[in-house]
């Protein structure tokens, strides 16, 4: 919690484990489109890394790690990411979210609309994952 | 679907349930509620969404448990009544 774990065996897990679970995030969250997971579950993840080490490691190293004072800034910043997207596909002349009509340059539609997926749900993680570590840090109160 | 397992599982479930909201600790009630999200998320890849199982996995058995248990930390052991 607030002060670091007295065992060390607690605290040479959680450092190993910490990475593992970012990498592991990481995949989730890019290999979504085609097996289980996305954008959601990949942002679950990276804040259980996050978490992991608020609950072992103590605040001063794991704020360093994610500084809680940059959790509401980032999760506005997926919000947009994600309206953003929608918004720029209905001034382009389609429909909101309609990923299609997104103003990107040489692209054919179906690349459009995987790329369109993929800026959408990197908001979606942004936002799951820094609301999540705020929602910790409201608790703890740091 | 193996029905043993299933009828294992389920047995978990209902257990975990009972003891989570039966217990007198509340840390133990934070820990058994994270079993029964874990039995939960079993039931949910035997039947075949493997989807919800992931979801059911990370937020229920990984990230509210956390929020649970840091909830608990705010509290004292004895109550004065």
């Amino acid at each position: 919690m607030k002060t670091p774990s007295g065992s060390p065996i607690i605290q040479v897990a959680a450092r190993g484990l910490v990475p593992v679970i970012q990498i592991i995030g990481l995949y989730v969250f890019f290999h979504g489109h085609y097996s289980p997971g996305g954008g959601f579950q990949g942002g679950v993840l990276l804040a259980a890394s996050i978490l992991l080490a608020r609950l072992s490691l103590g605040t001063e190293v794991s704020q360093l790690l994610f500084p809680a004072r940059k959790t509401i800034i980032f999760s506005a910043l997926g919000a947009l990411i994600f309206a953003g997207t929608g918004l720029a596909a209905l001034l382009a002349g389609g429909h909101f979210l309609n990923y299609e009509f997104l103003p990107l340059p040489g692209l054919e539609p179906a690349e459009l609309r995987n790329w369109g997926i993929l800026i959408i749900e990197s908001g979606v993680t942004l936002t799951v994952m820094t609301s999540l570590i705020a929602i910790y840090d409201e608790i703890i109160g740091c | 679907m193996i029905w043993e397992l299933d009828f294992i599982i389920l047995t978990l479930v209902i257990f975990s349930g009972i003891a989570a909201i039966t217990v007198k600790d509340l840390l133990s009630a934070a820990i058994l509620f994270g079993a029964y999200s874990f039995m939960m998320c079993l039931l949910w890849a035997i039947m075949g969404a493997v989807d919800v199982a992931f979801t059911e996995a990370t937020v229920g058995a990984g990230v509210s448990t956390v929020f649970f248990v840091a909830a608990v930390f705010h509290t004292t052991r004895d109550s004065k009544d």
